[in-house]
């Protein structure tokens, strides 16, 4: 019983050292590479002291977390209040909004920015030519990822009845929703929003056929003369991406969907 | 504490979706500080009507008057009404206490205000230890308790009850049921109570409504439904009944041998069917009787003797258990009625 038990051990992390391994190798390689001294030997952290120092990379990445923040917002704004509404509104266009969220998956990206000239004459117009103006692509683009996560924490409330009793209590719409509901699918806004970050600052495709600057087309650029410098970069996007859906994680699971404290859920599984 | 209620008037309310017409002509009068329990089959329109009082529907024609004031286009968030809904619907993000409190919150009362308000509601329902819990650390009937405090909170013109009972299990529904009751009293809400369980609307309203299809068939005291039902559905519906043939002859009913007085609403005249309560059917060991038992289920203080009649139509008699000494399957027996008013509907209705 227990040498089974043991040899189960033994095994989980046998695997958790090969996919460490497996995963941690090309990161280890990179930190590797970015801090190499490629000219004289050694170690320098020039290509680090770049991120912040290098003009074109700098700007690029403020970009990048601007569009990640404008992104979020946007979506949120967008999906929130739409999704309660046809949840409790409108069921029978569930399925359609469902539908058109998907929709980007499956559209590649090259199709979308053909698609899109026409749109962003109209766009650029009004707002100015500015890498920002992705915002409105990358809204579109990250809706399947949100709707998902938005989605999972909408059916695990019982809504309807929430929003009732908010409403007979003397709530109006925006009450019921900023008080009662975004409270209770916090996890799921919180993963919409990591979820939506991460695409936004992994984006190349549309920024670079779209002639705008972010942090990707940046790297790609920088890489072409300057391999450690590109790479520092790539690795800061790595860790930072990853440190976000630890967080996301961490939080989620700390959190109960309905939102009390660690110390209740402790005191809740104390009860039979 | 104590609130003078007010009145609610339904008139004529009809709400229609599709091809249903899950309200028909639906016209309640409820008295101020009264409570009346709408009993009905499930999708008989009762909880339509609660919730087009509500406002959390709207009604395809008709007015529902608050305090003689028309509320059809007042929305549900200014409708001044407490609700407590079928589903466990505290919001789980809030401690019992803030639940409470979240109403009073948005009618703008301090802080210290609304908690001192809350907790007193709480104390009203017996749940003050609980403050600081979260919904999920509740059981089910506390649940419904807090749900009825926060309800109660906000001093609401009207009380709705959407089945608050319903899923809870039989003990604590009958606990929460007087619980409801005495809370209500106390308060001196208008109350509506729409529920599917006839025992609970019989135990706690002042009036109870009988509803199907989207009508009201009958509206009086629990008693009076139960004793003189108004029509073969109401009789059929609020307690259990036997079937029994009859003959109606110059008003009175003639069956098992027996004549008694038929009821304002039966048949005029010829033959029909006579609803009788199990309680009112009188069974005697009688080796010369032409019915005989064929079970025998012991409920603790009462039993249900079923009997086959000499017909072979059967008949339950509800008989304590301390008089079912000698009643076995298979034994003869003389069944009888006691005397009283009958409702002797024709044969073929359905009730």
């Amino acid at each position: 019983m227990i040498s089974s038990r043991l040899r189960g051990r033994i095994g989980r992390g046998l695997l958790l050292a090969l996919f460490a391994a497996f995963f941690l190798f090309p990161l280890y390689a990179m930190a590797d590479f970015s801090t190499r001294n490629l000219i004289q030997g050694g170690r320098t952290l020039q290509a680090w002291m770049n991120l912040v120092q290098n003009e074109m990379l700098y700007r690029a990445i403020i970009v990048s977390l601007l569009l990640a923040v404008f992104t979020v917002v946007l979506m949120l704004v967008l999906l929130v209040p739409t999704m309660i509404w046809v949840r409790l509104r409108a069921p029978w266009g569930r399925r359609l909004v469902e539908f058109l969220c998907l929709l980007p998956l499956t559209i590649p990206a090259l199709v979308i920015v053909v698609g899109l000239r026409n749109v962003y004459l109209w766009v650029v117009y009004f707002f100015g030519e500015s890498a920002l103006t992705l915002t409105f692509v990358y809204t579109v683009l990250v809706l399947p990822f949100a709707y998902r996560s938005l989605d999972a924490a909408l059916s695990a409330i019982d809504l309807k009845t929430l929003a009732e009793a908010a409403r007979s209590l003397g709530a109006g719409w925006t009450t019921t929703i900023l008080r009662v509901v975004v409270p209770n699918i916090w996890s799921g806004i919180l993963s919409a929003a990591f979820i939506s970050i991460a695409v936004v600052l992994g984006e190349y495709t549309i920024a670079s056929l779209s002639g705008y600057q972010n942090l990707q087309v940046v790297i790609v650029a920088i890489g072409k003369t300057d391999g450690p410098t590109s790479v520092a970069a790539s690795l800061a996007t790595l860790v930072f991406g990853f440190m976000l859906l630890l967080v996301l994680s961490l939080v989620t699971r700390g959190r109960r969907p309905g939102g009390a404290s660690i110390a209740s859920t402790a005191a809740q599984k104390g009860r039979p | 504490m104590t609130r003078n209620g007010v009145a609610v008037d339904f008139t004529d309310v009809t709400r229609v979706y599709g091809a249903v017409r899950a309200l028909d002509g639906f016209t309640l009068h409820i008295e101020p500080g009264e409570m009346v329990a709408l009993l009905g089959p499930s999708g008989c329109g009762k909880t339509t009507a609660l919730r087009i009082l509500a406002g959390l529907d709207e009604q395809t024609s008709g007015t529902v008057a608050v305090d003689g004031h028309d509320v059809t286009d007042v929305p549900p968030n200014k409708r001044d009404m407490g609700m407590v809904f079928q589903a466990y619907s505290l919001f789980p993000h809030l401690t019992v206490l803030d639940n409470v409190a979240f109403g009073l919150k948005l009618r703008g009362k301090a802080r210290r205000e609304r908690t001192d308000l809350a907790a007193d509601m709480l104390d009203l329902v017996g749940l003050s230890e609980h403050k600081q819990k979260y919904a999920s650390q509740l059981s089910g009937g506390q649940q419904q308790r807090v749900a009825l405090a926060r309800a109660l909170a906000i001093q609401p013109r009207v009380l709705l009850l959407d089945e608050p009972l319903s899923a809870l299990d039989a003990k604590v529904r009958v606990q929460l049921r007087d619980e409801i009751r005495r809370v209500q009293l106390e308060v001196g809400t208008t109350t509506l109570f729409v529920t599917h369980d006839q025992e609970e609307a019989l135990a706690v309203a002042d009036r109870v409504g009988v509803v199907n299809e989207g009508r009201l068939e009958q509206v009086a005291a629990p008693a009076d439904v139960y004793a003189h039902p108004a029509t073969p559905f109401v009789a059929e519906f609020v307690g259990l009944n036997n079937k029994v043939s009859a003959q109606v002859v110059d008003g009175r009913a003639h069956l098992l041998g027996m004549s008694m007085p038929a009821a304002r609403g039966s048949i005029g005249s010829g033959s029909g069917v006579a609803l009788v309560r199990p309680e009112s059917v009188t069974v005697t060991a009688d080796p010369a009787g032409a019915a005989s038992v064929t079970s025998v289920a012991f409920l603790g203080p009462i039993s249900l003797v079923h009997c086959a009649l000499a017909d072979g139509s059967p008949i339950v008699a509800q008989v304590g258990s301390a008089h079912t000494t000698g009643l076995a399957p298979g034994v003869q027996v003389t069944v009888g009625v006691e005397p009283a008013e009958l409702l002797v509907v024709p044969a073929a209705a359905k009730p």
